[in-house]
């Protein structure tokens, strides 16, 4: 293919939309006679409910209706867990739309109030009385497994949902054969994702036809449409669903929400449209939460750097129900990549996923891969403190060597290609790694702590391989649908089954395409997130867009110039070999005067005036892609550091990212994920957490207290790419949505270890705010 | 509530209307006037998605009522472009790439035209100050900052010329 | 995000200010820039019948002036305008300085200079450079003016001198002595902007390079912005040390009990208000000569 576009830094096609205001997102929509929904949550971790009275709230002005749970039962289902990790005594405790008898966190969901406008609504919660017997809660995953703790559910008495195993590799051996064992505790603190478009539904429901359309923040509309179908008892096909413009998701927006499927049932009960968007204070409890993990470990070394194997047990905090991807972010999506960019032999791994009395997590940006990678690149640099190792060459020493690829790691996934010395060697050669040593070392003198911190990773990504997926208890595929409809003028629409959110397809798709037509990409557009227009797809997620999505547009493309060169040939009387189908033109070789343009082609599709026999009119193609494996794109990022050890605070000075993500369609694009990727990764290293007093109120519950960082707290990147093409896809694409944030967090964490180093300090448990540092600084002078 | 009238103009175009004294004015331009374009991302006057000028100041839509702004001249990003001509920091994000969702984005590009007003030349220190009204997930801010500069050139360039 | 329901005044004079705030008492509320008051409405924390608007007052009570070595600068004033101020940058930097941290651009362009005031949060800033400048506040009433010094003002947490039904109207402060530095040194909160300490230092170097006055305002560290007394006095009449400065800054929180909240704790306080003192003091020295 002729490659105008692949690889250009293309302006995006979504960005006149954005930039006057006339995009369109969830809470702009508006339908005649529509109705306005708020929610009463509880204020309580723990509590029985006596009793809920609606009497007053039913009677304020502009209320139509108010529901509690008891109204919603036998209508809405419970929601469903849709991984269903396997052979870890998984249980699924049933999660009620509106609690019926016990609320489980601060911002469980007791009342809805349906009302003429967003005020009165709110208004109207004010007068709803529930009478609460609060009870003791546990916040903590490791209190909550203990002996006695308060239970979350009937169903786990323990409140452990799930007890899995993973291992690979001899690890009784790799003990015995070792120099030593190194034993950590580390902590990855609960986050909240913070998409800056809270989220949000409006639901219609026509009883005549009986068909409910719910335009909804979802990053996947399809999952949306089938597990709420389940939900709400309406069939598939009778359920619409619209995800408009998306502000932002990072893994909030992929869960099916209770919230959601009870504004739904409001429209179906009320006949009217309803709509419901979520306060930023309600977002804080009541959109999934990400990581929280304890995690111990013992890593068995060799004296030469070289580990030999890692016992891992995870304790994850799961929250008070499992959300629906829930149980596979903390096992697979984790325990998996425990191998990271290393030769480990030996690796075993224990997570017990844990119901507790705070908001349910999920996924977030990453989703166990940046769990994973802080465990790893941590212990790089405890190791090689222990063993006055330089922290690039106990790396080196541990690597992947190149010529391994494909290689099968301890955990048994296949990594497709990957060079982990080409991007360790940019990143030293752009960082100046020896000078600033140098400089590191006369700081010192003079009192100044600076600290340089390595990450080199790799990421599973672009889910994913649909048996693979399916052995892991995920319920569904996880292959992509791409539908490429071209026009009689020759214009051509493009459906995903992804739904990008701000990563860039509609651009990137159409360049793709764009190539393979030899048309401009303005005779191009992307199309998604809309149940009743796209073939059945999965959604964004998971780095999966571009090298899931992408490649089955490809194919669809591939299809219709196949049925476009039949059509070509039959018409300028050639044979299809003997066609080169060229800058938009298929032309018989050597003879450039006897051609049909892409254009003309599809036009005689659709005429079928004159087209071969046998040979049905019109010009569209579908696929589905399934891959063959996931893919693993990788990297090293360093990032130096000041702290100032009076006061604990740090502040980056240099921040560089050399990133493998295989073949770039859009620079430009790449540069942007990659960017945003390290600031949401910088912002859990520094800034960001999620902290519960114990009695289970969330204290950080809003932006005056949970630091989403800001321009002015978030440094320069100096970036750049090294590309290895990925042997799973035609395109040798990787994904790059999430790259960035595995790699950031830790590097700044060990950026600020050790400008600490003097001072005798290993580690400090995130986020490391000026208090904290502030704190370890003035133990380890005590000691 | 007893509804109060006002009278506000907005890009350009003077509207009256009705309204509770409790409604703020980013519901008020986007529910009673359908200006969309500026969004609400918080409830505590952090995140800057509702910024909009008010006499030509950059301010927060959501942390004033409606009625606060009887009498006065509102600009809102579906009054940025002259017609079909973007204005500069409109052409500079696009180019730039400093969006993503394009959630926070008229409000960054507010706060940005309000910055290059007082200070037509600001180092990227100045704009990342100038700039911590607003918040964004997506982007890192780095390209916002390469657009903010980018502006500031071509608007110094056409003032030049 | 959804406030309840008031009645909305827009008085035209100061007096019909008061005289609102007289016939409404405890239900009323004054908005100035609201940039505090409208957030806390629409988390229903604060829930008033009556909100009086005082946009109207802004052409009277928005200036900033100099007349007979005083600088008044008017209640409405906002943040941007004393940050801009010519005239403090050449007559009371600190203020300026205090001015261009507070929350961001968007605030300081509502925010008003008397509404921080009276709201009297411990964890705004200009609590901080007000104490140092020993400025007076000029209430009105009913009953007429009068004047509250800076130290008599504040009162603790979100409390002031202030009587319903009483108006802050104006600030004012003396011209500084020459030779007078000064520095205003904030650490704010990741999230929030407010200080989680701020130290506005004032401090004038005599003809013999010796300490003659310190003025040291403290916010952020504990319950209301206070005078760190113990500080300027170890430092007035003394040759100033770095070693002098980093021994009294020693004293920030002397008699002082600290806030604690999940973000830093009490001792964490302690410690960085000794710390930025003592920087605030090193580069107000700086600036002195």
């Amino acid at each position: 293919m002729a490659t105008k576009f692949f690889g250009a830094r293309v302006k995006r096609r979504e960005d006149p939309r954005l930039i006057t205001g006339t995009a369109e997102y969830t809470d702009d929509i508006s339908l005649t006679g529509m109705l306005y929904a708020a929610f009463v949550r509880s204020p309580h971790a723990h509590a029985r409910i006596r009793s809920v009275d609606l009497e007053a709230a039913r009677a304020a002005p502009g209320v139509v209706a108010a529901f509690s749970g008891k109204d919603l039962k036998d209508k809405v289902n419970p929601l469903p867990t849709a991984w269903l990790v396997p052979d870890s005594n998984l249980k699924t405790p049933p999660h009620p739309a509106l609690a019926l008898d016990t609320v489980r966190y601060v911002g469980d969901g007791v009342v809805v109030i349906v009302a003429e406008d967003r005020y009165q609504a709110e208004d109207a919660t004010e007068l709803v009385k529930v009478d609460y017997e609060i009870l003791e809660p546990v916040v903590n995953s490791e209190s909550a497994v203990q002996e006695g703790a308060p239970v979350v559910h009937e169903e786990a008495q323990d409140n452990v949902a799930f007890d899995w195993n993973i291992g690979g590799g001899d690890l009784d051996q790799a003990f015995a054969d070792s120099d030593g064992v190194f034993k950590i505790r580390l902590l990855n603190q609960r986050l909240i994702p913070n998409a800056i478009e809270p989220r949000g539904c409006v639901a219609e429901y026509n009883s005549g036809s009986g068909k409910l359309t719910l335009r909804l923040t979802s990053q996947n509309p399809h999952i949306h449409r089938l597990l709420l179908s389940g939900v709400l008892n309406v069939p598939e096909h009778k359920l619409r669903i619209v995800a408009p413009e998306i502000g932002g998701g990072f893994g909030s927006k992929i869960a099916v929400y209770a919230d959601e499927a009870v504004v739904a049932f409001c429209a179906m009960q009320t006949g009217k449209a309803v709509k419901w968007v979520e306060t930023r204070r309600e977002n804080y409890v009541s959109t999934t939460h990400g990581r929280d993990h304890i995690t111990d470990l013992e890593a068995a070394y060799r004296q030469d750097g070289k580990i030999l194997g890692l016992k891992v047990k995870t304790y994850a905090n799961m929250g008070a129900y499992l959300s629906t991807a829930a149980p596979g972010v903390p096992t697979w999506l984790y325990g998996l990549m425990l191998s990271g960019v290393y030769d480990i032999p030996a690796i075993q791994c224990q997570v017990l996923g844990v119901l507790t009395h705070t908001t349910p997590t999920d996924a977030y940006r990453g989703a166990g891969r940046p769990e994973a990678t802080y465990v790893l690149e941590r212990v790089m640099d405890l190791l090689a403190t222990e063993l006055d190792l330089d922290i690039v060459e106990i790396r080196r020493r541990n690597f992947i060597q190149k010529e391994q690829f494909p290689h099968t790691v301890a955990m048994g996934i296949s990594y497709d290609s990957g060079d982990y010395e080409l991007t360790l060697g940019r990143c030293l050669e752009m960082l100046g790694y020896e000078a600033f040593r140098a400089e590191q070392a006369e700081a010192r003198k003079e009192g100044r702590h600076l600290g340089l911190g390595l990450s080199t990773y790799a990421e599973m990504c672009g889910l994913g391989p649909s048996q693979v997926v399916g052995s892991t208890g995920f319920q569904g595929g996880l292959w992509e649908s791409g539908l490429v409809r071209v026009h009689p003028t020759g214009k051509v629409t493009l459906m995903t089954g992804t739904n990008p959110h701000g990563q860039g397809e509609e651009t990137t798709f159409a360049q793709m395409v764009g190539d393979l037509f030899g048309i401009p990409i303005e005779d191009v557009d992307v199309v998604h997130g809309d149940t009743d227009l796209i073939p059945m797809g999965m959604g964004t997620y998971g780095s999966r867009g571009t090298a899931v999505g992408g490649i089955a547009l490809y194919q669809a493309a591939h299809k219709v110039i196949d049925k476009a060169r039949k059509i070509a040939a039959h018409q300028i009387e050639a044979r299809e070999d003997d066609l080169v189908f060229e800058n938009g033109s298929f032309q018989v070789k050597g003879s450039p005067d006897k051609s049909l343009s892409f254009q003309d082609v599809a036009l005689q599709a659709y005429l079928a005036w004159n087209l071969p026999e046998g040979l049905e009119p019109g010009l569209e193609a579908q696929a589905f892609y399934d891959p063959n494996n996931f893919v693993f794109p990788f990297g090293a990022h360093a990032c130096i550091v000041e702290v100032d050890s009076e006061t604990g605070q740090t502040k980056i000075l240099r921040y560089v990212a050399v990133d493998d993500c295989g073949r770039v369609i859009n620079p430009l694009i790449v540069d942007g994920q990659i960017q945003g990727g390290i600031a949401q990764g910088i912002a859990q290293a520094l800034y960001e957490f999620a902290y519960y007093d114990e009695s289970g109120q969330l204290l950080s519950a809003s932006l005056m207290d949970y630091a989403v960082p800001k321009a002015s707290q978030i440094p320069r990147f100096e970036l750049d790419r090294t590309e290895t093409p990925s042997p799973v896809n035609p395109l040798g694409l990787k994904g790059i949505g999430e790259a960035g944030t595995i790699a950031s967090t830790v590097a700044v964490v060990n950026a600020v270890v050790d400008a600490l180093s003097p001072y005798g300090i290993i580690h400090i448990d995130m986020p490391l705010t000026p208090p904290r540092v502030w704190q370890a600084i003035r133990q380890a002078e005590r000691r | 509530m007893q509804k109060m009238p006002i009278e506000i103009r907005v890009n350009g175009t003077t509207y009256q209307r009705e309204v509770e004294p409790r409604l703020l004015l980013v519901h008020f331009l986007r529910d009673a006037l359908g200006l969309t374009g500026t969004h609400v991302g918080c409830d505590t006057s952090n995140c800057g998605a509702c910024t909009v000028t008010l006499n030509g100041l950059a301010v927060k839509s959501c942390t004033l009522f409606a009625v606060q702004a009887d009498g006065d001249d509102i600009t809102t990003v579906e009054g940025l472009a002259t017609g079909e001509q973007l204005h500069p920091i409109q052409e500079a994000f696009w180019e730039e790439h400093g969006l993503q969702c394009g959630y926070c984005t008229p409000g960054f590009m507010l706060a940005a035209v309000q910055l290059l007003k007082r200070n037509p030349g600001p180092t990227e220190g100045e704009i990342r100050h100038a700039l911590e009204g607003n918040l964004c997930r997506c982007t890192g801010y780095q390209h916002i900052v390469n657009a903010v500069q980018s502006a500031a050139r071509k608007m110094r360039e056409a003032a030049a010329s | 995000m959804y406030p309840g329901n008031f009645t909305y005044h827009s008085p035209e004079t100061i007096e019909e200010a008061i005289g609102l705030l007289e016939q409404y008492g405890s239900e009323a509320k004054l908005l100035a820039g609201g940039h505090s008051l409208v957030p806390m409405m629409k988390l229903r924390l604060v829930d008033s019948a009556h909100l009086i608007d005082l946009k109207k007052l802004r052409s009277r009570l928005s200036y900033i002036k100099k007349e007979d070595g005083r600088v008044a600068i008017g209640a409405l004033t906002t943040h941007h305008q004393v940050e801009a101020s010519e005239l403090l940058q050449a007559k009371a930097p600190l203020l300026a300085e205090a001015a261009s941290v507070i929350g961001d651009v968007q605030v300081r362009n509502m925010g008003t200079f008397g509404g921080s005031l009276a709201h009297a949060d411990p964890a705004a800033d200009h609590p901080a450079a007000v104490l140092a400048l020993e400025a007076e506040l000029v209430a009105q009433g009913s009953g007429g003016r009068r004047t509250v010094a800076a130290e008599d003002f504040f009162l603790g947490l979100f409390s002031t001198a202030l009587e319903p039904p009483e108006v802050l109207v104006e600030v004012g402060f003396s011209a500084l002595p020459t030779g007078t530095g000064s520095c205003y040194l904030k650490y704010p909160h990741p999230a929030s902007g407010y200080a989680v300490c701020g130290v506005a230092a004032l401090i004038t170097r005599d003809g013999n390079g010796n300490c003659s006055r310190c003025r040291i305002g403290i916010t952020g560290i504990s319950d209301g912005p206070y005078r760190a007394r113990a500080v300027e006095a170890q430092l007035e009449g003394q040759a100033v040390s770095s070693e002098l400065i980093a021994e009294a800054s020693q004293k920030a929180t002397d008699r002082i009990e600290p806030l604690e909240d999940f973000f830093a704790d009490a001792d964490y306080r302690v410690s960085l208000a000794a710390t930025y003192v003592r920087r605030a003091l090193a580069t107000a020295w700086e600036r002195a000569g």
